[in-house]
């Protein structure tokens, strides 16, 4: 996007500003306590906040890595966020398409029970999904509980909703007629699908792809029941810093810091897809 | 489905059917195919949110029915079927249980609808705000996305770390240095926590608001401001006949998953208070949790959590009906 | 369109066919088989300062193990945060460990679901009998007159720990032996911004610990003899004013105290905010948070008047960890052989010193290793004037439900509410209408 067509108002202009800048601190304030705390040694820590620590220490960087197999978690969430992430925004892609392009019978029925899910708590089907998952597992020998493979399976399945609703509003947007000249060009349908719409929906796409990372990078509960020391991840790993012995607040924020700028420096590369596509040329 | 956008943009028409349906060559030799294209599509999101969450909520309705307290969850079947007595200990709200659980209904509904409409206040007007470039825009939308970068149970427990009432920055700030309260104030326990809850939870989820209202404004055809401006239609009012209405069709499912969540959402208040929350920051999520894992009712547990179902469907279907029609009729 | 109401009607079936199978529940009661002797999952609680830590301290013990008798015990140590879920996903779906430790309060709540292996007497027998353990941690491993559904671990109890130069300065010679006299103490030792006591008001167990011991001292019970809730009787009322008292009328808590939930009141203690601390086995945590021994001494708990033993003297729970085999094993030799070699004279030693905790096995409990002055008052306590938690089915309930109870009124004095009898019975009224009706 570029400038706006019109010379702005300084009214709207300071408006703008203040509202930045505020928002700005508000964000940020827990950010700079993270990164302060995370540089002081655990007295400091536990003792009356002050804006400048007293001392700056690295030990907690080096820490971290001791009191927590945090590299261990890290890999694990990487592979099991990352596996969920693809996996939804394909199916979710492959539904959307359907619900958006075509009339077909049930498709109200279809969307609204894929809406419905998002509305039981979840704490109360993981005693069930458990119990599923042994199940299936004695039955077949696949090994969900306890393995990545089935708190991927569950993960993919919480953005699975919302990624299917987001990218249908998406869709729709995309004129009709671009696929309809794909199709007259010989493509298929799914030929139509990934070469036009998929590419005009990619701020779509790339937002709900960081959606279901995110989904799946922060969820607790399942994946304290679900997982073993094998399979951790690191939403549950990082608990590991508060033991019944003490909180090691300044570990906390080491390792919440070092495993958050991969995934901020991530959202920094995607963005730039965030903010082209349709306009950038897709439609003129 | 369409937005009002696409019709007016290029005058198009936005047919409904299957492309490439009124080609009459391809209509017969496609046409088994097509029929059948749309459900084997669907096929993969069906079979798994099948198995993932259609059928434990099955199970989680028949649990409603049973006495499944400790000792019968090592065998489900020897769990007496105890009728709808769940459901009337729910409900009974003249009896502690009930009572706690309207109390804690309401807390919830309260806290959903201020943390959905600030979320959404907030991420709209930022991203409305950074549509033009500026220097820097970059560098903060990236900044604005870290609260949503970080694992819940980091960001939570820094809340918490900010929150505490001898120690805590938030204490520090009002109380030492601005001096605007007589003495340090709680914050997770007692009446303050609700306002601390709905502080994390804004913090928390607005950036996803603003991830998703973004990524709809890029959808507005430049043309549509430009005409605008042409007309002699100042910023605001661009903003409220062209930005916002374009927006409605995320908006519809921006606010209702928002919603969805936020009145579900457990992590958050899980890790802020621990297993047992405050009275006045009791979220429905939490008091199910204790209902059924604290305390190891599973029955009461899974009967409160039908009801929720109960609820927020209609709310649900209450809220669809009323945008789809205010959208229907706005396009016109 | 038939092809859509087919798949509707056969989603249908496969979901309800799945309903079925799944509820019923994990494989069928009754005991372990042996079907794979060479290997044992063992789920362990986190005693040390970190998960790592104790996976330094158990598997070398382990190895030992493996070496003697050639099973393979695979370790997984489970935060506090998920042990308790964990064991209820297994217990639902029968898919758990061999062998794992549990919080010996959740004793009969966890035997009623019938998941634990019941220690009968020949199962004692298996590894040397029951008389090698110390009555008091016998206590706390199930309901009376049932086969225990664990064995003893580790031990601990609680202690007054004081800050030895604090009491030094304010003139205090000894440490307070009854309550009133650590008010008294306390008094004196509240002021400029350092306090007498420091407390866990958020956090329920230990709420749910020192009230218990209240209501002892005041000669009342949470349970009626056949096992029924009974919070509101006088006893206990006063128990819990007393406790919340400290902070409330006495003020020799402060107020900050009452949210804390992660062990805040050790560190304030350590670093010399608080004078006393009433905790369980201390000394490696105020270790770790730099505090050297020599700075604090260990007394026992006060008691309302004399000095601590039965009846209304007791002084503390009896504390600890106790160690279960599942009942759905698929190695139930190697796992009674894994518990006997846990629970051996040796590895109780070993273990024991590096968690700092007590052994439950009286001939390892002799040892000249757990007879410094700390560990004395301890083992004192243990032996004589420790009480063991009510063991009924719902003790995790009354956790709760009570526990929760005083975090409110702790939220309350801290707020500069009137903490009274009335305000009390109310709160413990509410939390017994939330207790099972069965």
């Amino acid at each position: 996007m570029s400038d706006s067509p019109m010379a702005q108002p300084s009214s709207f202009v300071w408006t703008r500003r203040v509202f930045l800048t505020l928002l700005t601190g508000f964000v940020l304030l827990p950010v700079y306590v993270m990164i302060s705390s995370s540089l002081k040694p655990l007295a400091d820590v536990s003792g009356k906040f002050r804006w400048l620590p007293s001392g700056l220490t690295i030990r907690p960087y080096i820490d971290i890595w001791s009191t927590v197999p945090l590299a261990k978690y890290f890999g694990n969430s990487l592979i099991v966020a990352g596996a969920a992430t693809v996996c939804s925004v394909v199916i979710a892609v492959f539904s959307a398409y359907a619900v958006s392009r075509y009339e077909f019978r049930g498709k109200r029925v279809f969307t609204v029970t894929v809406l419905s899910t998002q509305m039981f708590p979840g704490i109360l089907f993981l005693l069930p999904l458990f119990l599923l998952y042994v199940n299936i597992g004695n039955a077949t020998g696949i090994a969900l509980f306890g393995s990545r493979g089935g708190l991927i399976l569950t993960y993919l399945t919480f953005s699975l909703p919302f990624s299917i609703w987001m990218l249908i509003g998406y869709f729709d947007s995309v004129p009709r007629e671009l696929d309809e000249a794909a199709l007259v060009d010989g493509c298929g349908p799914l030929g139509a699908l990934f070469r036009v719409v998929v590419p005009a929906a990619i701020p779509g796409i790339v937002a709900v792809a960081v959606y279901a990372f995110m989904t799946a990078w922060g969820e607790v509960l399942f994946a304290s029941v679900m997982t073993n020391d094998a399979t951790r991840t690191l939403a549950v790993g990082l608990q590991g810093y508060s033991t019944l012995n003490d909180v090691y607040w300044n570990q906390i924020m080491a390792a919440s810091l070092v495993v958050s700028v991969p995934v901020v420096a991530g959202f920094l590369l995607l963005q730039r897809y965030l903010v082209a596509g349709l306009t950038a040329g897709a439609v003129k | 489905m369409t937005t009002t956008v696409s019709t007016e943009a290029g005058g198009r028409t936005v047919r409904k059917d299957a492309p490439g349906a009124a080609r009459g060559s391809r209509r017969r030799t496609g046409r088994l195919r097509r029929a059948g294209l749309p459900y084997f599509l669907l096929l993969p999101a069906l079979i798994l949110e099948l198995l993932v969450h259609l059928v434990p909520m099955v199970i989680g309705i028949v649990m409603s029915f049973k006495e499944l307290t400790q000792f019968f969850i090592r065998d489900w079947s020897t769990a007496p079927w105890s009728g709808l007595d769940n459901y009337t200990v729910s409900v009974d709200f003249d009896a502690p249980v009930g009572e706690a659980l309207l109390h804690s209904f309401l807390v919830t509904v309260a806290f959903t609808l201020l943390s959905v409409g600030l979320c959404w206040l907030i991420g709209t007007a930022a991203a409305i705000c950074m549509q033009d470039t500026f220097r820097g825009r970059g560098l903060l939308r990236a900044l604005f996305l870290v609260p949503y970068a970080l694992p819940v149970y980091a960001a939570v427990i820094t809340w918490v770390f900010m929150f505490q009432h001898d120690n805590g920055l938030v204490n520090h700030v009002l109380h030492d240095q601005l001096h605007l309260t007589d003495k340090p104030s709680f914050w997770l326990i007692g009446d303050n926590s609700f306002y601390a809850l709905l502080t994390v939870s804004v913090w928390k989820g607005w950036p996803f608001a603003f991830l998703i209202v973004m990524a709809g404004l890029q959808n507005i055809p430049r043309e549509l401001y430009e005409a605008a401006a042409l007309d002699g239609a100042g910023v605001w009012k661009q903003i409220r006949h062209i930005t916002l209405p374009s927006l409605s069709a995320v908006n519809q499912v921006l606010v209702l998953v928002l919603f969805l969540w936020t009145f579900n959402d457990f992590n958050t208040p899980y890790v802020l208070f621990g297993r047992t929350a405050p009275e006045a920051a009791d979220l429905i999520s939490v008091h199910i949790y204790q209902a059924s894992f604290v305390t190891w009712n599973f029955g009461t547990g899974s009967a409160m959590s039908v009801l929720l179902l109960l609820f927020l469907l209609l709310v649900t279907g209450v809220y669809l009906a009323v945008t789809s029609r205010g959208r229907r009729t706005s396009r016109v | 369109m038939r092809s859509i109401r087919a798949a509707a009607v056969g989603a249908v079936t496969m979901s309800l066919a799945l309903a079925a199978t799944a509820c019923g529940g994990g494989s069928a009661a009754g005991g372990g088989s042996n079907d794979s002797p060479k290997t044992l999952t063992y789920w362990a609680s986190n005693q040390g300062a970190s998960i790592e830590i104790d996976k330094k301290v158990l598997q070398p013990e382990l190895d030992k193990f493996e070496k003697q008798t050639g099973v393979k015990v695979k370790l997984e140590v489970v935060p506090w945060s998920d042990l308790l879920n964990r064991i209820l996903t297994a217990t639902t779906s029968g898919q758990g460990p061999d062998v794992l430790n549990i919080g010996n309060t959740w004793s009969a709540s966890l035997q009623a679901t019938g998941a634990l292996l019941p220690w009968d007497a020949k199962q004692f027998d298996a590894i040397g009998g029951k008389d090698r353990f110390v009555a008091s941690a016998l206590g706390s491993t199930g309901a009376e007159g049932k086969d225990p559904a664990a064995v003893p671990l580790y031990s601990m109890a609680y202690a007054l720990y004081y800050n030895k130069k604090m009491f030094a300065d304010a003139g205090i010679a000894n440490p307070p032996a009854t309550w009133a006299e650590l008010i008294a103490d306390g008094k004196k030792l509240s002021k400029g911004g350092k306090w007498g006591l420091g407390a866990e008001g958020s956090n329920p167990s230990e709420n749910i610990h020192h009230v218990f011991v209240f209501a002892k001292q005041h000669g009342a019970d949470f349970f009626t003899a056949d096992g029924k809730p009974d919070f509101t009787n006088d006893g206990v009322v006063s128990a819990v004013q007393q406790y919340v008292g400290l902070m409330a009328s006495d003020k020799i808590i402060a107020p900050g105290n009452a949210e804390y939930a992660q062990n805040q009141s050790v560190s304030d203690f350590a670093k010399g905010k608080n004078a006393m601390l009433l905790w369980q086995s201390a000394s490696a945590n105020l270790k770790s948070q730099g505090m050297s021994e020599a700075d604090y001494g260990i007394a026992p708990v006060p008691v309302q008047s004399g000095t601590p033993g039965t009846g209304a003297n007791v002084n503390s729970m009896v504390a600890g960890i106790n160690m279960a085999v599942f009942k759905n094993t698929h190695n139930l030799d190697g796992a009674t052989e894994f518990v006997k070699f846990m629970t051996s004279d040796a590895e109780q030693k070993i273990l024991n010193t590096a968690y700092s905790s007590i052994p439950p096995v009286a001939a390892a409990q002799a040892d000249a290793a757990f007879n410094t002055p700390a560990n004395a008052v301890l083992k004192d306590t243990l032996a004589k004037s420790a009480a063991a938690l009510p063991q009924v089915a719902d003790e995790s309930q009354f956790e709760t439900a009570v526990g929760t109870a005083v975090k409110e009124l702790f939220a309350d004095a801290a707020a500069g509410r009137a903490v009274t009898a009335e305000s009390v019975k109310a709160k413990l009224e509410k939390a017994q209408q939330q207790m099972p009706t069965k």
